[in-house]
């Protein structure tokens, strides 16, 4: 059933769409099979460029975004500061578009006469994504940190471990397991936020497609771009889900 | 009378508006076996969370050996691991093996290493009938499996005295046994006790003293002879009656 319904939609938009009358427009200036072939290389390579600053910025996302959320955890009154500091942390960062916060720092900082490298707009385009994206790993491993029952914090100090050690040893391993899945797509929705650098600078892969978008007036080589992201974010989504639901059925 | 490994003088303790404690004394000697009895909600579980300072007491104070643990602002961490606590819901850190589950405070606590630290964790395991079992996670083990490894990890810290939250109350009926045994097995070695249970033959047997809470008193104390063949109190009258039907 679910088969043959698949098929008749399929065909409907296949048949149905090609009847539409600015289809020979569109098509010749998105889906042209000569400037797809001509322009992929190139737009693969550009491409790159978005998975090395994503390698980069993970660890640093990673390690802020813990750090972040320790912090908004502490229970110490004397830390009641960082508390608060990692609170309104949390809540600039995620209130503030993205793009916004690379506009911003992309070309604040820079505007005050840094020497290079320290101009670069790598540097403060992956600053600007690891501060927005450490915001929102924060509040997910701190939802995960809260998820693990107070028992397993008072069998820990109950035996003589410390604070930081039953964090360390006790809380910390099983709250960043429980936490995973989720922030999986949220490194998946940065693998697409590098794009949003091309505003400042780097000739990355949505840059790169539009000098050829330019050079060649046709949209082709963002249709290319399109298919490259895909081709990383679907098998990364999907593994997402998997992990997901197998942690839901464990828990069930 | 020898002195009191632990007492407890006065002790108080509220949740809010609702005084769980009101005013424990308790002196528990050197090897000594004690049972707390009494209904849920009397304040036996909350009693045991004071003691090793789980719970901050309001008013009074608990004694180690001489030594105020009740005092505010004291690092706890050095006296806590002096007493160890088993609880109902064993609490095993279930993304380790048993074996790691044992090995974590003695490692960073007593800043234990290597081969030495191993062989005594595998020796409590023998010694407790667990060593084919050392390796699994507590999901691999039984509800009795994994109290029994709570007891371990809890001893692998070489306490001084040990309390027990009511350990067989969340156990299928033919698991509760194998816990028991372990007990037994630690009455016979000498260690100091304290244990909230609702195993009412168990106290008998083998309790030095009992005493039956009630509304956050102790309200009658005595040998497991005079409390549950002769209790003086109506209440403890009627709490036996009840429990032993």
């Amino acid at each position: 059933m679910a088969g043959v319904s698949t098929v008749i939609v399929l065909a409907a938009i296949i048949l149905l769409v090609p009847l539409a009358p600015g289809w020979p427009q569109v098509k010749a200036s998105f889906f042209d099979g000569g400037v797809f072939a001509q322009t992929f290389p190139t737009l693969l390579k550009a491409f790159l460029i978005d998975v090395m600053i994503f390698a980069w910025s993970v660890p640093l996302i990673l390690m802020l975004g813990l750090a972040v959320a320790l912090a908004r955890g502490a229970m110490a009154p004397a830390l009641f500061p960082l508390r608060i500091f990692g609170a309104i942390y949390v809540d600039v960062f995620r209130g503030v578009p993205v793009v916004l916060t690379i506009y911003l720092i992309g070309f604040g900082v820079p505007g005050l006469g840094l020497p290079r490298p320290w101009n670069s707009p790598y540097i403060w385009g992956t600053v600007a994504l690891v501060l927005t994206y450490s915001a929102y790993i924060a509040e997910v491993l701190r939802s995960g940190i809260e998820s693990i029952h107070a028992s397993q914090r008072n069998a820990a100090i109950c035996l003589g471990l410390s604070e930081r050690d039953a964090m360390r040893y006790v809380i910390l391993p099983q709250a960043i397991r429980r936490v995973v899945p989720a922030n999986m797509n949220m490194l998946v929705a940065l693998q697409k936020d590098v794009a949003l650098l091309s505003f400042i600078g780097p000739v990355e892969i949505l840059r790169q497609a539009g000098i050829y978008k330019s050079l060649l007036a046709n949209f082709t080589p963002y249709v290319v771009a399109a298919v490259i992201f895909l081709i990383v974010t679907v098998p990364a989504t999907r593994y997402a889900d998997h992990l997901l639901n197998r942690d839901r059925n464990a828990r069930s | 009378m020898p002195e009191a490994k632990l007492s407890l003088r006065g002790v108080v303790k509220s949740f809010g508006e609702n005084a769980v404690l009101r005013g424990i004394d308790l002196e528990v000697c050197e090897g000594e076996m004690i049972c707390l009895i009494g209904a849920s909600g009397s304040g036996k579980s909350t009693l045991l969370r004071c003691i090793n300072q789980l719970e901050p007491i309001d008013d009074g104070s608990v004694w180690l050996e001489g030594q105020d643990i009740s005092e505010p602002g004291l690092e706890l961490g050095p006296v806590r691991r002096r007493i160890g606590i088993v609880f109902q819901s064993y609490n095993l850190f279930p993304h380790m093996s048993a074996l790691e589950n044992v090995l974590l405070a003695p490692r960073r606590v007593l800043q234990e290493e290597g081969r030495a630290l191993t062989a005594r964790a595998e020796a409590l395991f023998q010694r407790f009938g667990l060593d084919l079992h050392m390796h699994k996670y507590p999901d691999q083990l039984s509800g009795g499996q994994q109290q029994r490894v709570a007891v371990i990890r809890a001893l692998a810290m070489r306490p001084e005295i040990m309390l027990f939250d009511e350990i067989t109350a969340a156990l299928d009926p033919e698991l509760v046994g194998e816990v028991l045994n372990v007990l037994r097995q630690l009455r016979t070695e000498g260690m100091t006790m304290l244990l909230a249970t609702h195993e009412m033959g168990f106290a008998r047997e083998l309790a030095d003293r009992v005493c039956f809470m009630d509304g956050g008193v102790i309200v009658e104390e005595g040998t497991p002879e005079q409390i549950f063949s002769a209790p003086q109190v109506v209440r403890t009258q009627e709490f036996l009656r009840s429990v032993l039907r």
